[in-house]
């Protein structure tokens, strides 16, 4: 229990200090990046837990984030429970609403598709991602096509505690869950689905139960990321984005928590970071890049930076500490 | 323990780093420049439109700064390219105002794009001016919000009125795009029009820009056997279509709107294309002094005829050029106010009064394809 | 009635392309077991080599059929040289790997070619030369029969024999077939297993070719995204005939273009793309091995 109550106290720590920083000290800018490591963070820890943890390769995960986005941005557009003071409780209500419908998309797309295997789960989940996504452009009253206009929700101080408080709920819940038995399921249906069946694993269950949680923190990271960006449109969850975020689990280390956040924020800034190279050049190498990275990595690092290894793991801690 | 310690002090230092990135003052009166931001369209499905607004205003902007600029400073234009989506359009919407700091926007062409990027435009207070987005939800955005050519509820009774009139035709189809405002706007009050007139609408048929294949909605359509064929869409899809219906041995006539100026159309339709007419903001051969006017600068700096989008360019730069001229100060606000005011501005479209919900009252040219030749065939005013 | 057969001639030719490039995926899956995301950006630069081609060696002054067979050749050989290209460098170190390593690889050199495509080529969509001229063969009333369509119909319809009568009849097929079993058998059997599947890649990828060059003759509008949907369309079909099977892949071509067809026509444009995927969670759901494959068992 002390254990879980360090872990919510860091949590709020370093989510009210990354909000003052920003607040205090950066630009509109750099403060949209931060919300974009905030959501990035989210989208990389969910999706390792079922690639990485699981070994079930989904690259569907940017129709979750659809679904937890236009839901919880639909919510709030026409649902008010508080007002006045306690408007700063609107806001988790909506990301639950958001995770909760992602959740249950997830267990709809997961039940069928988890029975497959490699190649064939991959090319599902991105299937029924394009297909949630194509049916968010055909619905009217989500605006289609020309996307949902006018969400109520801004970058300020509050918006941006929310957005690093949830990040880190997310890791926090996530690392409580892999490192419980559950996480021993997952593992041991990662290592060898028919070993662990017969060690009494119901191993479509563990998977499902995998593919339902992972899909709840993408709808959250989706429902923050309809808030600060105060428009949707089904254009910004295409194909794209789930490889953007299969980049930052690889990139990070299939496996590893702490190498999730690692891509994540990397996979945020390097755009950034590059844009100077793009206004020098007149050409935009960015995606070019992006993509040369993620086949060097796969033919070079597959493990990724940090392998499945977890920020305690490194030996960096090991040098002076006497009791290892 | 210690390497607790050396993590902290390290990310402590990293942080007092990014927060020497602050804001750097306001005011974007730097002391000898205006900048004036511009968004569109440079590539993607729709080019031809960014790019030929881009020589449009540029146009307009240089032959200022030559003359000297306003009020001794020159203007800098700012372009930024959405590559003809609505999400980057806002993106790059919002970069121009909070990092370019820019006093005045132009754009867009496509209303979608002009459609994400007004509600931006209004909130942080910066005077929009679009040179040729038809859609009249754009300026209901808000009240910094312009536009210097006509919109869709004058435009599809226009090519309703030309069809029924002029045309005699009484059997149309309708084909539009499901992803583009534009298109349905203008389709709606095309058929609202020309049903009023006595027409009949006979078939009514989408798809979504970016199709190649439209001969599934084209069979349909030739089993209603039209006279005419509606098709208010962008110039790419168009010159696809178009060569589609006549491989299926459908001869109606086709008719269009605005978005058909492109001398790309002609390209990708061929003769398919030939004899169809479309409403527009300006024809070529115009006998107005000011669109010879406009023409002959064209020419001289670019070597070609202009089309109706670099007219339209033109003419919006130069409604923003003279409300600078104008306001008493270079700020946002007050060149709004003076944007308001504009009044019998002879520009190379037509004669531009913005009026109180901040469009402009203007005339409709019709055209008819000729090969890579547009020419007149008569003016409609509402 | 009309309506109807146009509708299903339309569907046909459709399915027609997507057969010619459902081809070159299962030729690579049967052989390598890898979905080659990458092969519909090859069907693209092929679509680009001879829009550069025809403007080099200006093959839309004579339009006909020397000029489209020069067209051809000039993607073909593009298209075999990139595909070559990709699986010497991106493909082979992962030889080894598990699988799913060389599928992320394969999305990795699929984004790389559509971006770079887009850099080098620019993203605005090109016309693509007329290097052949259509031209109405026969009329039924108000159906017209297309040059362009019977002619991709026909070397879809020839190229499936060919390849099938490569693959079953000759030396170098036997081999090919010999390495989709096992690759160590195969070289204990003295075959080059880079060798033949260097043959497999020339072989899909100069098909990607042809139909690029058929494609850019029919819808001209050539830019650097257009291999996606396509791809992504045309794997659906080789899944739903049965993915590794050549027969297979022209039957699951020309049912998806119906279907597409008949979605558009009798229910909205809007759902087009979304049928594919509805077909192929459909068929993987119901029968994996599609409609010509054979069930597999796996050994534990």
């Amino acid at each position: 229990m002390v254990a879980i109550a360090r872990g919510w106290l860091l949590v709020i720590v370093v989510a009210l200090g990354i909000s003052a920083l920003s607040y205090f000290g950066l630009n509109a800018y750099m403060q949209q990046i931060l919300f974009y490591i905030a959501i990035n963070v989210m989208l990389a820890a969910s999706l390792n837990l079922v690639n990485g943890f699981c070994g079930q390769f989904s690259l569907g995960h940017a129709g979750f984030m659809a679904v937890g986005a236009y839901v919880s941005a639909l919510v709030s557009l026409h649902f008010h429970p508080f007002e006045g003071a306690l408007e700063i409780l609107n806001f988790p209500i909506y990301l639950i609403a958001g995770g909760l419908c992602a959740a249950a998309m997830g267990f709809f797309v997961g039940m069928p598709s988890l029975r497959l295997r490699g190649d064939y789960l991959a090319i599902v989940t991105l299937g029924f991602g394009e297909i949630i996504r194509v049916t968010l452009l055909n619905l009217d009253v989500v605006g289609g096509a020309r996307g949902l206009y006018g969400i109520p929700g801004n970058t300020d101080f509050m918006a941006c505690f929310h957005a690093f408080f949830w990040a880190g709920t997310t890791v926090l819940l996530l690392w409580r869950l892999v490192h419980s038995s559950f996480g021993r399921a997952f593992l041991s249906v990662r290592e060898d689905e028919i070993a662990a069946e017969c060690m009494g694993i119901n191993t479509t269950r563990i998977k499902v139960l995998a593919f339902v949680i992972s899909s709840f923190f993408a709808g959250a990271a989706g429902s923050i990321f309809a808030h600060t960006t105060n428009a949707l449109n089904p254009a910004s969850f295409q194909f794209v984005k789930s490889v953007d975020v299969v980049i930052m689990v690889v990139m990070g280390g299939m496996g590893s928590l702490t190498g999730s956040v690692v891509g994540a924020i990397i996979v945020t800034i390097l755009p950034e970071a590059l844009r100077p190279l793009q206004e020098y050049t007149h050409v935009d190498l960015r995606m070019v890049i992006y993509s040369l990275t993620l086949i060097l990595l796969m033919i070079w690092r597959p493990a990724g930076i940090l392998g499945s290894r977890e920020w305690n793991q490194l030996k960096f801690w090991r040098k002076n500490a006497p009791a290892a | 323990m210690r390497r607790l310690n050396q993590v902290l002090v390290a990310i402590c230092c990293v942080l007092s780093f990014a927060c020497t990135k602050k804001n750097e003052g306001g005011g974007s009166e730097a002391a000898t420049e205006i900048k004036v931001g511009q968004y569109g369209s440079m590539t993607g499905g729709e080019a031809t439109f960014g790019q030929s607004t881009d020589k449009g205003i540029r146009l307009a902007i240089d032959a200022k700064n030559a003359a000297g600029g306003i009020k001794g400073k020159k203007i800098v234009l700012i372009t930024e390219d959405n590559q003809g989506k609505p999400e980057e359009a806002a993106a790059v919407v919002k970069k121009l105002i909070t990092q370019d700091k820019v006093v005045a926007l132009l754009g867009e062409v496509a209303s979608t794009r002009s459609l994400a990027a007004a509600p931006i435009a209004q909130q942080y207070k910066i005077p929009m001016i679009s040179p040729s987005s038809t859609n009249p939800e754009v300026t209901k955005r808000g009240d910094y919000i312009f536009r210097t050519c006509f919109i869709d509820p004058f435009q599809g009774p226009v090519m309703a009125r030309f069809a029924y009139n002029n045309l005699k035709l009484r059997k149309v189809a309708i084909l539009k795009d499901l992803k583009s405002d534009y298109s349905l706007g203008l389709s709606e009050f095309f058929a609202k029009k020309f049903k009023e007139l006595g027409g009949e609408i006979v078939s009514e048929q989408t798809f979504q820009t970016g199709d190649t294949d439209f001969k599934g909605q084209l069979t349909r359509i030739r089993s209603s056997e039209p006279e005419a064929i509606f098709i208010p869409a962008y110039y790419t899809e168009v010159g696809l279509i178009a060569r589609q219906t006549r491989q299926l041995g459908i001869k109606a006539i086709l008719l269009g709107g605005d978005g058909w100026d492109s001398p790309k159309l002609f390209e990708i339709g061929r003769e398919a294309v030939n004899g169809s007419y479309f409403s527009n903001h300006y024809a070529s051969e115009s006998p107005v002094p000011a669109t010879q006017d406009f023409i002959k600068k064209y020419k001289e700096k670019y070597h070609e005829t202009p089309d109706g989008l670099a007219a339209a360019g033109y003419d919006a730069a130069q409604v923003l050029l003279l409300a600078m001229e104008n306001a008493p100060e270079i700020t946002p606000t007050a060149i709004r106010d003076q944007i308001a005011k504009t009044k019998d501005y002879q520009g190379a479209t037509g004669k531009i009064t913005i009026n109180a919900d901040r469009n402009a009252d203007k005339d409709a040219f019709i055209v008819k394809v000729d090969g890579k030749v547009l020419k007149f065939v008569t003016l409609l005013g509402p | 009635m009309q309506e109807l057969v146009q509708h299903i001639l339309n569907g046909l030719n459709l399915g027609a392309i997507y057969a010619l490039i459902a081809l070159g995926y299962t030729m690579v899956y049967g052989v390598l077991q890898l979905i080659n995301f990458a092969h519909s950006e090859v069907y693209m630069v092929g679509a680009f080599a001879s829009y550069y081609g025809a403007i080099q060696f200006h093959l839309t002054e004579k339009p006909g059929w020397g000029a489209f067979a020069i067209a051809l050749l000039i993607s073909m050989t593009v298209c075999s040289l990139l595909g070559l290209a990709i699986e010497r460098f991106a493909y082979r170190p992962l030889r080894n790997a598990p699988k799913l390593n060389t599928l992320i690889t394969a999305i990795g050199v699929s984004l790389f070619l559509q971006f770079s495509g887009q850099v080098v080529f620019g993203a605005d969509p090109k016309v693509f030369p007329e290097v052949l001229q259509d031209s109405t063969l026969y009329t039924f009333g108000e159906i017209q029969i297309q040059l362009f369509d019977v002619t991709i119909f026909v070397v879809a319809i020839v190229a499936m024999l060919a390849l099938n009568w490569f693959i079953n009849k000759t030396k170098t097929g036997m081999a090919i077939r010999a390495v989709s079993f096992s690759f160590r058998s195969a070289t204990l059997m003295g075959i080059n297993v880079n060798w033949i599947i260097a043959v497999t890649f020339i072989l899909g990828s100069s098909l990607a070719g042809v139909g690029s060059v058929l494609v850019g003759l029919k819808y001209p509008k050539i830019d650097p995204l257009m291999g996606t949907l396509i791809g992504l369309k045309a794997f659906v079909a080789a899944v739903l005939g049965g993915i590794g099977n050549l027969p297979g892949a022209v039957v699951g071509g020309l049912l998806m273009g119906l279907c597409e067809e008949m979605v558009v026509a009798y229910l909205s444009s809007t759902y087009r793309d979304a049928l594919a995927f509805g077909l192929l969670i459909f068929i993987l759901l119901f029968k994996p091995s599609g409609i010509m494959g054979q069930t597999r068992v796996e050994k534990v």
